[in-house]
């Protein structure tokens, strides 16, 4: 039913390992949009003065309504042990609650500073959980750049959730990963045509959802860094749907059949359910794409969307892969995508931000995907570059935002191309 | 511990980072862990840097505290002179690597590279961003400059200037011009360009010129003592201002003033008949110390406005802005919180606010138009266009961005006249503008929680509720009549009307706001 996998994929490729100057944002960055999600979260930062300024040039100034996220700072006293930590921390959570009495789920998110000193945010969370229950849920997890890359703060995030679930013994799907409400609206309804209801969403979107797990519980990941969700929700029980991930036609249709398959969705209704979408996904990529064949693409590690992003790009938009670089490479997760991904591009796993840039700067690439430190000083050197981080900040997944995926790579080529900043010959 | 949703300031090292991005020829190898490298994007996004900050970050990780951190720094340091070839390189650690001890400075000294090392001590847990910039330049200057002879005609240094500042680009180029006219040259500008090859050649200039006692006084202070060298006390930013540190250049150089006044067009734009409507609007002041001073100056003796309030979010500054408020016969506001800031706006409901990308956004949500004099900056603060603060042409684009937020003077008139027209109310805004102005002005107590329900509970600390912010509760003393009366008056007045009404009511102890109370309290503001 999909587009057929190359003779020899990148599964079992040398993976070039490094380890130097990471440019890459920690996972504190992921409350950025997991304090959108989760309506009545708020997410305190233990940390300090560099945390805050972290999340506010990052989300800063694009989000000012009041954010469900804030920062704890630690000062002077509380390093010195002058002050009892977790009786400012209690303090300070008292007064954040009795402001925001919206509030039914606080987290506690652990920092680099939180955890050289080590600071016992669990203790803590226990504490005032026992302190605010039944109204409010404490949990904690770490985002500190010393444990986790940006993305794998939402994997540390929704792993902390899963121990909290209640048990249920229904058969059920869960849809794990943080994804724009109209995305997420759009997957429940083609499940939902493929006869699959009881589809529950991890993260939901308020902690009232009725989201419980157990042994008959299966799960499919929208998001390839999840590996640590993964592992939390199978020591609950339930069990994960391996597939590629639901970026492009293929991806999407992949994805959505290998769901399919575990709930026994016959082919036929399958096809019927999914042809007009993936006509129409399919069209839209062709069109978007347009620029992008025969160029070549470099990854920077950012998200650990690369391998799922350099498979479309290879296959659906024909480019060329020259090197995919990735924080992380989590085999148990992408393995279907290395499958899908023909052998030819160098997997780069950690970073040496110098040696990267040495090798991007010799293969020049037509189009290099990198983080915004790196994507104007690129440009200033006359390389294409697409921002890494919008791959997170809009919506990519499934068949009806496959064209703009495609269009997010096309749009610096385009616009490279429409510009005449030269004299006239 | 303390709370914070938005800071004013970051941590020292980006301080520092400042420093080393806006020089060239230095490197910065900063023992940090990964993620703290989001600061590049600060450089190469808000201010479109077209290179890398010259910082190398050792990036360690959990795995490595273990182990030896130490090494990991050596082999970083090691590298990156290696790669780069500073001709001097600042080491340091950012909150983290503060934690753990590894003592960079003391470490790169072992390590006997070729070229000057300086290390840093920027206590993250107690200092911010402005600390570090300003120790940062400090260090440098105390460690490359030397006494030499003066050069032989007159020059200056200009000191202070940094990346990411409040259009400092431009400051030097106005500077530089008006400093050219009175036939004084620079001599070196730091940390703005220069190379640490730059600074040992500080000491051949007559004086220097503290540009943003932010983060060079401690540099100027220091090149007094050990260099002879004076400094300026004046920040030329304004007409007054720019005139002062001109007198202040010739008595210091003993040149006479020259400034070319053809191309200044504040003093008549501001007399001229067209900015009568400018006479008395109420302006809250807020910025880094230094802004907010030339601007409560500028606002008062230069446009004729009326300081409702003024504060800064720098500590190393309360002292003098507490002094500048008393002159003014306001209350100073010296906070980094946010909400602090947000309150005391909405309490006194000034007509504009001059302020920060931060109080821009609190303008935004109450509905008062807002002109940025200071950092935090924001990408549009760095324009593509030439628009300096300090100078003649300073002044000029200060006129022009601290008019345009307002509702022009004819315009003013025709809402008040006409205010149920529907395409040209006060509803629709400012007709220049986008429709930035809230139809319900919002106030602070729906502000504190945009995206969630607020209980009509009193507010601890600040002793409101809700409903009595938005005057509509039934603890309001307004009547229904005097009510409407109000809702008449266009929006950017309404504030004020709602104001002065309340407290001519209150000095009168007159219970309720019925219409006449609303036209007495009218009569007795006029003016």
């Amino acid at each position: 039913m999909s587009a057929p996998a190359p003779a020899t994929g990148c599964r079992d490729v040398p993976v070039l390992a490094e380890r130097g100057q990471h440019e890459v944002f920690c996972g504190l960055t992921g409350i950025i949009w997991l304090h959108r999600k989760i309506q009545d979260a708020f997410f305190l930062v233990v940390g300090s003065r560099t945390c805050a300024h972290l999340l506010q040039s990052a989300a800063g100034v694009m989000i000012f309504a009041e954010p469900r996220f804030g920062t704890a700072i630690l000062e002077e006293t509380d390093l010195a042990g002058l002050a009892d930590a977790q009786e400012e921390l209690e303090r300070e959570v008292d007064r954040l609650l009795s402001r925001r009495p919206d509030i039914r789920q606080l987290f506690l998110v652990g920092s680099c500073p939180s955890e050289v000193i080590k600071l016992d945010l669990s203790r803590a969370a226990e504490r005032l959980s026992a302190r605010h229950a039944p109204k409010v849920r404490v949990l904690n997890y770490s985002g500190s750049g010393i444990e986790t890359t940006f993305t794998e703060g939402e994997d540390a995030c929704l792993a902390a959730m899963a121990p909290a679930l209640p048990d249920t013994d229904r058969r059920q799907l869960i849809m794990v990963g943080a994804l724009p409400d109209v995305v997420e609206d759009q997957a429940l309804d083609l499940l939902s045509k493929l006869g699959i209801e009881d589809v529950a969403v991890l993260p939901a979107r308020h902690a009232d959802s009725g989201l419980a797990v157990g042994p008959n519980t299966v799960f499919a990941l929208t998001q390839p860094f999840l590996g640590g969700t993964l592992a939390a929700l199978e020591r609950r029980g339930a069990r994960h749907i391996p597939a590629p991930f639901p970026f492009g036609e293929q991806g999407t249709t992949a994805w959505l059949a290998a769901v399919a398959r575990e709930f026994g969705v016959d082919q036929a209704h399958f096809d019927a359910v999914t042809a007009a979408p993936r006509a129409r996904a399919t069209r839209a990529v062709a069109q978007a794409a347009e620029g992008l064949r025969d160029k070549s693409v470099f990854f920077f590690p950012d998200s650990q969307l690369e391998i799922p992003l350099a498979r479309f790009l290879t296959r659906e938009c024909g480019m060329r892969a020259i090197e995919v670089g990735a924080p992380y490479i989590h085999r148990g997760v992408v393995g279907p995508e290395l499958d899908l991904l023909a052998e030819g591009p160098l997997l780069a796993e950690g970073q040496d931000v110098e040696r990267q840039l040495d090798r991007c700067r010799a293969a020049r690439p037509d189009l290099t995907v990198c983080g915004l430190g790196l994507a104007n000083p690129l440009e200033a050197e006359g390389l294409a570059t697409k921002w890494a981080v919008e791959l997170v900040f809009t919506p990519v997944h499934f068949y009806e935002q496959a064209g703009d995926l495609a269009g997010l790579f096309s749009r610096p080529l385009r616009r490279r191309a429409a510009l005449r900043l030269e004299a006239a010959e | 511990m303390k709370l914070s949703v938005w800071t004013y300031e970051g941590p020292p090292h980006v301080g520092a980072l400042r420093v080393a991005t806006a020089m060239k020829g230095l490197h910065y190898v900063l023992h940090a862990p990964q993620g703290d490298t989001y600061a590049d994007l600060l450089f190469t996004m808000i201010e479109r840097r077209n290179h890398r900050p010259p910082v190398t970050y050792t990036t360690f990780q959990a795995r490595d505290l273990g182990a030896d951190t130490a090494q990991l720094f050596k082999t970083a340091c090691l590298a990156a002179y290696e790669r780069f070839q500073p001709q001097a390189m600042i080491v340091g650690a950012s909150c983290t690597a503060e934690l753990i001890q590894d003592d960079p400075g003391g470490m790169a000294e072992t390590m006997g590279l070729p070229v000057p090392v300086i290390p840093l001590e920027l206590p993250s847990y107690q200092r911010k961003e402005n600390f570090g910039a300003d120790e940062t330049l400090f260090q440098l200057v105390r460690a490359l400059s030397r006494p030499i002879d003066r050069s032989a005609h007159v020059t200056c240094n200009l000191i202070g200037p940094t990346a990411l500042g409040f259009r400092h680009r431009d400051d030097i180029t106005e500077l530089t011009a008006l400093l050219g006219d009175m036939g004084i040259g620079v001599n070196v500008c730091a940390p703005y360009g220069a190379t640490p090859q730059d600074l040992t050649r500080l000491g051949a200039a007559h004086f220097n010129v503290l540009m943003y006692p932010e983060t060079g006084e401690a540099a100027c202070r220091w090149m007094e003592r050990e260099l002879g060298q004076p400094y300026t006390r004046t920040v030329p930013i304004g007409v007054g201002a720019t005139r002062d540190f001109l007198g202040e250049v010739a008595a210091l150089t003993g040149r006479s003033v020259a400034l070319d006044e053809s191309r200044l067009r504040l003093p008549w734009y501001s007399a001229s008949v067209d900015s009568t409507y400018l006479t008395g609007k109420r302006v809250f002041i807020f910025g880094d110390g230094t802004h907010v001073a030339c601007a409560a100056r500028i606002a008062r003796d230069e446009m004729g406005f009326e300081v409702a309030g003024l504060g800064c979010y720098n500590r190393e500054q309360a002292r003098m802005i507490r002094g500048l408020a008393r002159d003014y016969g306001v209350e100073a506001l010296i906070t980094e919180d946010y909400l602090e800031v947000e309150s005391r706006i909405a309490e006194l409901a000034p007509e504009m606010i001059l302020g920060t990308q931060m109080e821009r956004h609190i303008g935004k949500r109450l509905g008062i138009p807002c002109a940025v004099i200071s950092a935090p900056v924001h990408v549009q603060d760095f324009p593509a266009r030439y628009s300096p603060q300090m100078g003649i042409e300073g002044a000029n684009v200060i006129f022009d961005t601290w008019v345009h937020p307002l509702v022009m003077g004819l315009e003013e008139h025709l809402l008040t006249m006409f205010r149920e027209d529907f395409e040209f109310s006060d509803d629709a805004g400012a007709s220049h503008l986008h429709a930035h102005a809230p139809s319900q002005p919002i106030r602070h107590a729906e502000l504190v929680s945009a995206s969630s329900p607020q209980p009509d509970t009193p507010n601890q600390e600040e002793d409101w509720t809700p409903k009595q912010v938005r005057g509509d509760g039934e603890n309001s003393i307004w009547t229904a009549e005097a009510e409407a009366e109000l809702k008449k008056i266009p929006f950017f007045v309404r504030g004020k009307a709602r104001r002065n009404t309340e407290s001519f009511a209150a000095e009168q102890g007159r219970a309720a706001i019925d219409l006449e109370t609303l036209y007495d309290a009218k009569a007795h503001y006029a003016r």
